[in-house]
């Protein structure tokens, strides 16, 4: 156990560093004017100009501007946006209500994804095996960008089921509506992983043992097949959030909900390079972060792994 | 890399008997017959056919869209904003007043421009590192090996959207920007199915029986595995192009991918949500394209590999 | 505490009647066993003998009902422990009494074994389940368990995972889970085939005593001559899902009465035979879609004449008492 942390200790911190120097250098490498290509297309003053130069170390060497801002990163200064307002601050009025709706989509998805993937995998061949197949065919490839304005015109402004749009202090219900559409975004791949893995896991020899020891049906399925199949479920996950962080920025964007995506895709439009960089860097680690937990939670699930 | 030459082999009778393999006889042309076999596996498939009815009509609308319409997608007058269904504009006029159903066919075009180019470039990029890393292993596999994981520690939109914005230039459209963006993001799935195809044949029992007998590894690998990875490699890909169309919308929607005039069904659908309690046909329509065509492509790669892979049913 | 109600403890322990289990999957029908006829006393070691797909695993499996259905039938027969017909009763008292009454061991210990739970998990799950005992009591008893077959340390390796024991260890461990809950019956199923030589004897000789100290009634499947001659009181040869031959150990292999226990036999390689060919057995056993008409074993048989291969099937014959032998020219055969 101790060895696998420490091995994935090291490839993390590799690709930690790999991953924002690739962030950083494409933002500033090679760049005429690297201040325009932050600024876009509108102009600067001179002012901001100086602030930028200061801010970047845009006059000293390339590994000292990434050493800069690694170090920003690591201690929670972000700069300032090129409207003036600290962007830690920013992060620090959005994320709440980010977190709060990527966990309930998380939720919503999981729990859908590993009930409806054990009974399609139980009745494999069934008709709400066929149904769960096609419609997860259906959902995979629903692009967010149909699906949230779909939803909300139809949920949200047509039947008036959910409220159309949702504020920062958003109440669980006034966020299930884009949760949904946000957790659609992983419950196809995860049910069908779950399925595959159901189905792989009830033909193995353990199976026909738990049976041999007189144990229920449900003991069986529930205890001694589901913990096999969460495994790659689970690894699923990690690569999932990078999925929730990417259709939030869209999901957000559409319910008008003032979080995190909702300030990314905001700073593309008004072309604030400083704020969408310093969004982008903080959610590659959290992203890597969260990887890092989802390996030592494989661990945990798979003793041959924990032993090796 | 004497790749192509490797892929021919198959195709030419072997005049030597191919390992262990050629004692069987009829069984050295078993790659041909899985491929047989899938084939007459797909020719029943009822959703292949779906999907490829579907993608026909949507290469046919990407390369002649007057075959569907006679209007000018980019006339918009603005005394027809928001105006209902009139004459050959069957979906109606956007906010701009332009005309919707000849928007959405002539989005067709970028869409499968950039799909299938970005998807290209992709799979050269994954074929390359992925026979690389495979073959020669060691150092090479964990350079490349480490260099996808940093990739992968990069959520993909995040990404696109610090490249995208990073290539698109003042004036252009933007098409180069984001094929580059999506090619050099989503080359990894077609890696790792090449690397590890070439590592499971490398470990194949006849592999190695063969390379006591002297034939080269190579050879056995080309002639006997390869043509089963490429089954797999086809399927990534199909399924990455049904991906980066939407990505390529994804990217148009939030700013970062078509811009300056450009038509695509990503724009389009960015431009109407705003306006979806007053009109809603210029968000229905280009959401049931872009929806329909990625839906295509998944299908198709889904097909194939159910029939490539029966057990996976 | 009875498990099932309506058990004679006087009645015969096991008797498998007359089973039929036939396997329907979109290739055709497979009858995988075909009047299958046996039974077993307390104490007593049956071995099931036959060649892999002759349909020895499933009526275990059937016995045990365990049989995967779909695509697994049993279209007819009877399985009575003590005068309770288990094809009879619900599935509720089914699951019962397995484990409780029939347990079984697997041949791969370790595709058999969870390989996410720990040993002690798997083994105090059968305390918890089926006797209600606290986790501390159940864990108490597995470690008393894992003593009884031998584990060295059994204390400290009771949170071990199955990866982390040897083969033989493992099979130990399948064999202290079957025992758990002091059954009847034990269905061993190629039970050291995965094993080394000097390990298989090991496990067989632990096996045979904890079935004297249990009186247990053990019925052992598997294709080793070698292995049902050291332990087995009775031997029933299948072939091709039907029992052909019944019959103590000693007079099966002094003089077999079918001809397929008899070109079983002379297929073992001996000592004093060497430099002689061995005699195998010509052509393969057939298709369970699709098995010949009459005797089975007809176009294999070097005895074989026109009436073997004519429906009906040969009856079994009554050859000696407490003997059977399926085959229209028994007495050539042991007279030869």
């Amino acid at each position: 156990m101790f060895r696998y942390i420490v091995r994935r200790l090291l490839q993390m911190v590799l690709t930690f560093f790999g991953a924002t120097f690739v962030v950083f250098a494409l933002t500033f490498a090679n760049q005429d004017d690297p201040l325009q290509a932050l600024a876009g297309e509108r102009p600067i003053t001179e002012s901001q100009r100086l602030a930028l130069t200061e801010r970047y170390h845009l006059n000293e060497s390339f590994l000292t501007q990434y050493w800069y801002y690694m170090k920003g990163l690591l201690t929670g200064d972000l700069g300032t946006s090129l409207t003036g307002q600290k962007i830690s601050a920013m992060l620090a009025n959005a994320w709440p209500v980010t977190v709060k709706l990527a966990l309930l989509a998380i939720v919503i998805a999981a729990t859908i994804a590993v009930t409806a993937g054990v009974y399609s995998a139980i009745k494999r061949g069934g008709l709400f095996d066929n149904v769960t197949l096609i419609a997860t065919l259906v959902v995979l490839a629903m692009p967010i960008v149909v699906l949230a304005p779909l939803a909300q015109l139809i949920f949200g402004i047509k039947l008036g089921w959910f409220p159309p749009t949702a504020t920062r202090d958003a109440s669980l219900w006034d966020l299930l509506l884009p949760a949904l559409v946000l957790g659609s975004l992983v419950i196809a791949t995860e049910l069908r992983v779950t399925r595959t893995s159901v189905v792989e896991n009830l033909r193995a020899d353990y199976v026909r043992t738990a049976r041999a020891k007189g144990l229920t049906r449900r003991r069986v399925i529930w205890v001694h097949v589901l913990r096999n199949s969460l495994i790659p479920v689970v690894t699923l996950i990690g690569v999932d959030l990078g999925g929730l962080m990417s259709g939030a920025i869209v999901t957000e964007k559409i319910f008008n909900i003032p979080g995190v995506g909702f300030n990314i895709a905001r700073a593309i439009t008004t072309e604030d390079g400083p704020l969408v960089v310093g969004f982008v860097s903080v959610l590659v680690i959290i992203f890597l972060v969260v990887n890092l937990l989802v390996d030592l939670l494989y661990a945990a699930l798979d003793p041959r792994i924990r032993y090796e | 890399m004497s790749d192509p030459n490797a892929i021919t082999a198959v195709e030419a009778p072997s005049l030597q008997p191919a390992g262990p393999r050629g004692r069987r006889g009829k069984s050295s042309d078993k790659p041909r017959s899985l491929a047989g076999d899938a084939w007459i596996d797909l020719r029943r498939n009822k959703i292949f056919w779906v999907s490829v009815v579907l993608v026909a009509v949507i290469l046919l609308m990407a390369a002649w869209p007057t075959l569907f319409t006679s209007a000018d997608p980019r006339a918009c007058t603005l005394a027809n904003q928001h105006g209902g269904a009139t004459g050959t504009a069957y979906f109606g006029y956007d906010f701009q007043g332009c005309d919707v159903f000849a928007k959405t066919v002539y989005g067709a075009r970028n869409s499968i421009i950039v799909g299938i180019m970005s998807t290209l470039l992709a799979g050269v990029i994954g074929l390359f590192f992925g026979l690389a890393a495979g073959y020669f292993g060691g150092w090479v596999d964990a350079v490349l090996s480490r260099g996808v994981d940093i990739m992968l520690g990069i959520p993909f939109l995040l990404g696109a959207i610090v490249l995208s914005n990073r290539l698109v230039t003042e004036k252009s459209d933007g098409v180069l920007a984001v094929t580059l963006t999506l090619g050099l993001l989503t080359w990894t799935s077609a890696a790792r199915v090449m690397r590890s195809a070439v590592i499971a044949s490398k470990n194949q029992d006849y592999v190695a029986a063969g390379r006591m007998l002297g034939a080269t590894p190579y050879r056995l690998m080309a002639r006997h595995i390869l043509p089963n990875s490429i089954a797999s490699f086809i399927v990534v890909l199909t399924i990455l192009l049904g991906t980066n169309i939407a990505s390529e919308a994804t990217l148009s929607f939030l700013g970062v991918g078509l811009k300056n005039d450009a038509i695509s069904w990503g724009i389009s659908i960015s431009e109407a949500s705003p306006y979806a309690r007053v009109a809603t046909e210029p968000l229905v329509w280009p959401s049931i394209f872009l929806a329909a065509t990625v839906l295509a492509f998944i299908m198709l790669g889904d097909a194939i590999r159910d029939a490539f892979d029966p057990k996976l049913r | 505490m009875d498990v099932v109600p309506g058990v004679d403890p006087r009645a015969p322990l096991l008797e498998v009647t007359d089973l039929h289990v036939e396997f329907r999957t979109q290739y055709g029908v497979a009858k995988a066993v075909n009047g299958a006829n046996f039974w077993l006393s307390p104490g007593e070691t049956l071995a099931i003998l036959g060649e892999s797909g002759c349909g020895k695993s499933v009526t275990a499996q059937a016995i045990m009902g365990i049989l995967e259905s779909p695509p697994g039938y049993i279209t007819k027969g009877s399985i009575m422990y003590r005068g309770v017909d288990l094809l009879g009763i619900p599935e509720e008292q089914r699951r019962k009494v397995r484990a409780n009454r029939i347990a079984m061991i697997f041949q791969d210990a370790l595709s058999a074994l969870n390989p996410v739970y720990t040993v002690g998990f798997q083994l105090a799950e059968l305390f918890r389940m089926h006797r209600g005992m606290s986790r501390a009591e159940a864990k108490r008893r597995s470690i008393e368990l894992l003593d009884q077959v031998k584990i060295p340390g059994a204390k400290d390796r009771i949170n071990d995972y199955p990866h982390q024991f040897s083969g033989g260890m493992r099979q130990r461990v399948m064999i202290a889970m079957a025992l758990a809950l002091d059954p009847e019956v034990l269905i061993a199923d190629e039970p050291t085939t995965a094993l080394d030589v000097t390990v298989q004897a090991q496990i067989m000789g632990l096996l045979a005593d904890l079935q004297k100290q249990r009186n247990m009634g053990l019925i052992l499947i598997t294709h080793d001559m070698g292995v049902v001659a050291d332990v087995a009181d009775r031997i029933s040869v299948m072939y091709a899902g039907k029992v052909v031959e019944e019959a103590p150990v000693y007079d099966i292999y002094a003089r077999p009465a079918h001809p397929y226990t008899r070109a079983l036999l002379e297929s073992i390689p001996r000592l004093d035979m060497k430099g002689q060919q061995l005699n195998v057995i010509r052509g393969l056993p057939p298709a369970l879609t699709d098995v010949p008409r009459g005797c089975a074993f007809n176009p294999r048989c070097r005895y074989a004449k026109d009436a073997c291969r004519q429906d009906p099937a040969p009856p079994a014959y009554s050859v000696a008492p407490h003997r059977t032998a399926r085959c229209h020219f028994f007495r050539e055969v042991l007279g030869e």
